[in-house]
């Protein structure tokens, strides 16, 4: 599998009164097409800047970051983000919300009608067809993030960023929408950068889990393969042996290696 | 709320026209007691009684307030002699507005008519400060050089009394009827331009981070993010500026004299027609209040839930 995202020697400075402040230094990661990548770590260390980094949100002060062989130099539809508190634009309804995506990556070969399945065929993907015509404040908050996900995957981008999508939502309704973002991975094959502070959630989904150390000047620590078969199954799961030793490695990195000095 | 009632208002509609869906329903739901298809459906709603009462709570306290008003007016007049009481008032009204589009020339013309020409001057007046100060504050909104450059002259030149500029607009004018439309467009221009650069600042990082993921043409941020996030900010301004403009353009008319509600003010009270002067102005409070309902009414059509 060749590397769609290179980022090498990437180091990140953001300028504050104080003076410089060095969130991330000498990051090194390459992710392959198709592969799920979780980013973990304790708060502050730097995981959503080196999403925003991968999206192009922000530019790196130091080191080179290439996409599918080319610079970043900004944010493009071939790297969709899924926000943590869906970014849904509260004036358009949840069709127009995924449609506004398809406009803008496919309006230049597609008709209207062309346009238009696909943003069905998104909504269906995660079963909110239904509310298509419902405005994102008449939703529940995982319903807003399905519409949210659907819109990232409507855009077919080489690379799906999400940053703590799940973050926001209670423990029952993160789980259905794991299952939901399972169900999606497995029918696409996507590559996805996921940022997540939740241990089972990043063995749940990933193929491999970078475990970040604590900032400032934030690095990679260790990066951890999960040799799951998928699609994976949460219940059988809970007794699969490979599963509790990584978590028991992750656990072990955040908690002894990686302890926070009196937060 | 509104589609809530309404899907409870066409249950119950669908219980009448079908009854057999529902007890159909109530079977599979293994309930045993099969509700016949003429039985009335019990009562969801309050009682009467309690409807009745949560309407006398909302009714009783505005026509108390009311009733105290008028019993102090009716108080006051008695020991006047020129103040004329309510009923004398409300005897005028009725004479009044049975005909309130009569014309004997431009100095004695019906109270319409000049409600009409004191709400032109305010639409003339303040259409175009709109037109002027909407686009105005996005560029001022949007880039600090204009803001920095402007800030200073808003400052200064806001808080002047609008009637200080009625002068210059006789001057350059030389008419008094665009003087005071003039007086108008200065006074509702600042809420407008002040609240819809306030507005561009607002706009979330997240929906422009949106924009940039989806690397949105020039012409969709505005049309799909800016304009309506701005939105709300700009109707609140507009909301501010005809408030403001109803209050000015009495003033403004009653010195520059034609026809229009505070012309006919100042005319009555040369007339000594105190209980018109009364009337006038119930008449301009409820023209302001239904002007600022009616703009309550559209910013609550684009106000999209708590985000």
């Amino acid at each position: 599998m060749n590397a769609i995202v290179k980022v090498e020697n990437v180091g990140m400075a953001f300028e504050t009164k104080k003076g410089s402040f060095v969130a991330l230094k000498d990051v090194n990661l390459q992710i392959s097409t198709g592969e799920v990548v979780s980013l973990i770590g304790h708060s502050g260390c730097g995981k959503s800047t080196l999403l925003n980094l991968i999206a192009g949100l922000t530019l790196p002060t130091s080191g080179l970051m290439l996409c599918n062989g080319r610079e970043i130099a900004g944010p493009g539809p071939e790297r969709a983000v899924v926000f943590q508190n869906h970014s849904l634009l509260p004036w358009l309804n949840c069709f127009e919300n995924v449609y506004l995506a398809v406009e803008r990556v496919f309006s230049a070969k597609e008709g209207k009608e062309a346009l238009r399945a696909r943003t069905h065929a998104a909504l269906e993907m995660v079963h909110m067809d239904h509310a298509a015509q419902k405005l994102p404040h008449e939703i529940s908050g995982g319903m807003k993030q399905r519409i949210g996900i659907a819109r990232a995957f409507a855009m077919e981008p080489k690379i799906l960023l999400m940053d703590e999508p799940f973050g926001a939502l209670d423990a029952l309704t993160r789980a259905a929408l794991q299952d939901e973002l399972i169900g999606v991975m497995a029918k696409t094959g996507a590559t996805v950068v996921m940022v997540t502070h939740d241990v089972d959630e990043a063995v749940l989904l990933s193929d491999r889990v970078v475990m970040m150390t604590n900032g400032p000047a934030a690095t990679i620590g260790e990066i951890l393969e999960v040799k799951l078969a998928k699609p994976r199954d949460r219940l059988q799961l809970a007794h699969d042996p490979h599963f509790a030793e990584c978590r028991a490695a992750i656990l072990e990195f955040l908690y002894q290696k990686q302890m926070k000095k009196a937060a | 709320m509104t589609t809530a009632t309404l899907s409870t208002a066409l249950d119950q509609g669908l219980e009448h026209v079908e009854p057999a869906a529902v007890t159909a329903d109530a079977v599979k739901s293994g309930t045993t007691s099969v509700r016949p298809p003429e039985a009335t459906p019990a009562p969801r709603g309050p009682s009467l009684a309690e409807r009745l009462g949560g309407f006398m709570r909302r009714v009783i306290p505005p026509f108390l307030g009311l009733a105290l008003v008028l019993g102090v007016w009716a108080l006051v007049a008695m020991k006047s002699a020129d103040f004329p009481g309510p009923a004398k008032t409300f005897d005028a009204a009725v004479v009044l507005f049975s005909d309130p589009f009569y014309s004997n020339g431009p100095n004695d013309q019906g109270i319409g008519w000049n409600i009409l020409a004191s709400l032109k001057r305010v639409a003339v007046g303040f259409g175009v400060a709109a037109l002027v100060g909407i686009p105005l504050g996005f560029i001022i909104g949007r880039f600090a050089f204009m803001n920095a450059m402007l800030e200073p002259i808003i400052s200064l030149l806001r808080p002047v009394s609008p009637l200080a500029w009625l002068p210059i607009g006789l001057m350059v004018f030389k008419a008094a009827d665009p003087a005071s439309t003039w007086t108008i467009f200065i006074c509702s221009i600042w809420p407008m331009i002040l609240n819809t650069a306030q507005g561009v600042q607002r706009v979330p990082q997240d929906y422009l981070n949106v924009a940039r993921v989806l690397n949105l043409s020039e012409f969709r941020i505005i049309t799909r993010i800016l304009f309506p996030s701005v939105l709300p900010y700009m109707l609140t301004g507009i909301r501010l500026s005809i408030g403001t403009a109803w209050l000015v353009i009495v003033a403004a008319e009653m010195l520059t004299g034609g026809v229009g509600i505070g012309f006919w003010v100042w005319d009555e009270w040369n007339n000594l027609k105190v209980e018109h002067i009364l009337i006038a102005i119930f008449v301009i409070g409820i023209v302001g209040l239904l002007l600022e309902y009616l703009l309550l009414l559209i910013a609550r059509r684009f106000s999209y839930g708590a985000n």
